[in-house]
């Protein structure tokens, strides 16, 4: 529980960092100043600069913006398409709920990375694309999820009974089964949002996501690396940011599932 | 107690050579075969038999709520009101179910939504099938709870089911199925998962309830006990067929096939 509360805090104060770090520094993001190159972190740079003199900590945030926004946009984007998919999945007769669920598989037998790079392609890179390519290959574990569930669901008397009373279909989806579902949904989005964050930094360190001078945390591990034995500061923040973000997406997950699951409390 | 009425025209629901099958991996399984009753206006019916029997199959298959994946209705006609169900759609249906047609079930610490406050569980009917406002739907649900016998009805519309005891659900299951004032009350074993006391008070308020709206019930039931004093006809199912039909006293004082004598023998005395 405290560590859930830790996970919390610390993604509270990325936030803030992403919307006001910005405006703390009085650099901007693109501000290059070769003098000023690879300096390391000091009361002016308080992340350090990099090869291009430019303020990382003012980069560093502009790179939370796009972290967060990536993730909870694709996370949006899963749960919606996600649980009309598996809703409809499990609603519907065998015969169509196969067909989508197949269909389900299919896509998911396609290695993610290979469609992500593929959209990126076709769509060229950008946040856009990168949002849209983890959304369409990320939902699919959300759907399987809540037609699993739905399935379990819609075989008790509670659903019956409003059966029973004449409700429709689309008012049993969204006032009975989506609210009894929702810790589970709640914990999956959670569980997906550091997937793709994690997917829009590898991507970015590769060379495929954001271009510069727009920084992402992933772009500027890229950037570090090649200075790791001389500017170690230019590899260490951003993997830091990384690394905190995600632990505690999956610490906030962790908690949260226990928290909505009666059975796994201790 | 009420004469049983024998005129045509009074036949509020008619069941007519009903053949339910489910889908099993061993094939078709015939649950109901062949069947045919019919229940007067005003009147109770009660099927008895043991699990397994059919009874409740019978139950889901006049409002059509054996799901498609596991069950079909393979032949018969159900007649309310002189109209077949089995020809109806979907949309149809939704019209009929809860509005002409309630039904309550068996256990009712599963059978409310846990998530949503009991007022609004109610009122959910009216809603759709009157088009009542909120406010007009929130009163009447305080007069049904009333009805159903919940004592502080005002503070238990804004409860959730989990802050309720098994016999006070089962009233607000019955509530849910009053609300629109239906014709026909389907009551699938609505006492077997409460306890002996909680049994009697609700067979008490179906009794009341019944003769408040003149509504006809059909109980499914095992408990013999309950039967006789409730019904005014008896189905006795066994293995998917009605074995007997007959007046409650006739099947209690002359029960003339077997398994009648057998399932009445069955019942513990203490004496």
């Amino acid at each position: 529980m405290k560590l859930t509360w830790f996970a919390a805090s610390l993604l509270i104060l990325i936030t803030l960092f992403a919307i006001f770090g910005p405006l703390l520094s009085s650099h901007s993001y693109y501000e290059t100043n070769l003098s000023l190159k690879n300096s390391p972190p000091s009361q002016e740079f308080w992340f350090g600069t990099d090869e291009l003199g430019r303020d990382m900590f003012t980069r560093l945030a502009w790179g939370a913006r796009i972290s967060l926004f990536v993730g909870i946009a694709s996370g949006c984007g899963d749960l919606v398409i996600g649980v009309l998919w598996g809703g409809i999945a499990a609603l519907s007769t065998p015969k169509i709920d196969n067909l989508l669920m197949r269909i389900a598989d299919i896509l998911y037998a396609i290695p993610y990375l290979l469609t992500v790079i593929l959209l990126m392609v076709v769509m060229g890179s950008g946040l856009f694309p990168i949002i849209l390519a983890l959304t369409l290959t990320g939902w699919i574990g959300m759907a399987r999820i809540v037609r699993g569930e739905f399935l379990q669901l819609k075989e008790q008397d509670c659903i019956l009974a409003t059966i029973s009373l004449g409700a429709s279909r689309s008012r049993i989806l969204f006032h009975h089964l989506i609210p009894n579902t929702l810790g589970t949904i709640i914990v999956t989005v959670t569980l997906t949002i550091p997937v793709a964050i994690f997917s829009e930094a590898f991507l970015s360190f590769l060379g495929l996501g954001v271009q510069a001078p727009m920084a992402s945390w992933g772009t500027m591990a890229n950037d570090g690396l090649p200075a790791l034995r001389y500017y170690p500061w230019r590899l260490f923040f951003p993997a830091l940011f990384i690394s905190i973000t995600m632990l505690s997406f999956n610490l906030l997950g962790e908690g949260l599932h226990h928290a909505f699951d009666p059975k796994s409390r201790r | 107690m009420l004469s049983t009425p024998n005129h045509e025209d009074d036949i509020l629901l008619k069941v007519e050579n009903l053949v339910v099958s489910f889908h099993s991996s061993r094939g078709k399984v015939d649950a109901v075969r062949d069947i045919s009753f019919s229940v007067h206006k005003g009147e109770n019916v009660a099927i008895v038999g043991e699990s397994g029997s059919g009874k409740s199959s019978v139950a889901l298959a006049i409002t059509r709520l054996i799901p498609t994946s596991m069950g079909t209705i393979e032949q018969g006609k159900i007649l309310f009101e002189q109209q077949d169900l089995l020809l109806k759609s979907q949309k149809e249906l939704e019209q009929i179910r809860g509005n002409h047609i309630g039904m309550i079930f068996q256990d009712p610490l599963t059978s409310l939504n846990p998530t949503m406050r009991i007022g609004k569980q109610i009122m959910e009917g009216a809603i759709k099938h009157h088009k009542l406002k909120r406010k007009e739907a929130r009163d009447q649900a305080l007069t049904l709870l009333h009805d159903v016998g919940i004592s502080n009805p005002d503070k238990r519309l804004d409860q959730f089911p989990h802050e309720l005891s098994g016999g006070m659900r089962q009233r607000v299951a019955l509530a849910m199925a009053l609300a629109c004032q239906p014709k026909l009350l389907i009551a699938d074993e609505p006492t077997t998962a409460l306890d002996v006391t909680v049994q009697a008070q609700i067979i008490a308020l179906l009794e009341e309830i019944q003769k408040k709206r003149n509504l006809s019930i059909i109980l499914i039931t095992h408990d013999l006990g309950i039967v006789a004093r409730f019904a005014q006809h008896v189905l006795v199912m066994h293995e998917g067929k009605i074995v007997e039909s007959a007046p409650v006293e006739a099947l209690y004082y002359s029960p003339q096939h077997p398994y009648t004598k057998r399932l009445l023998s069955s019942v513990p005395r203490i004496s």
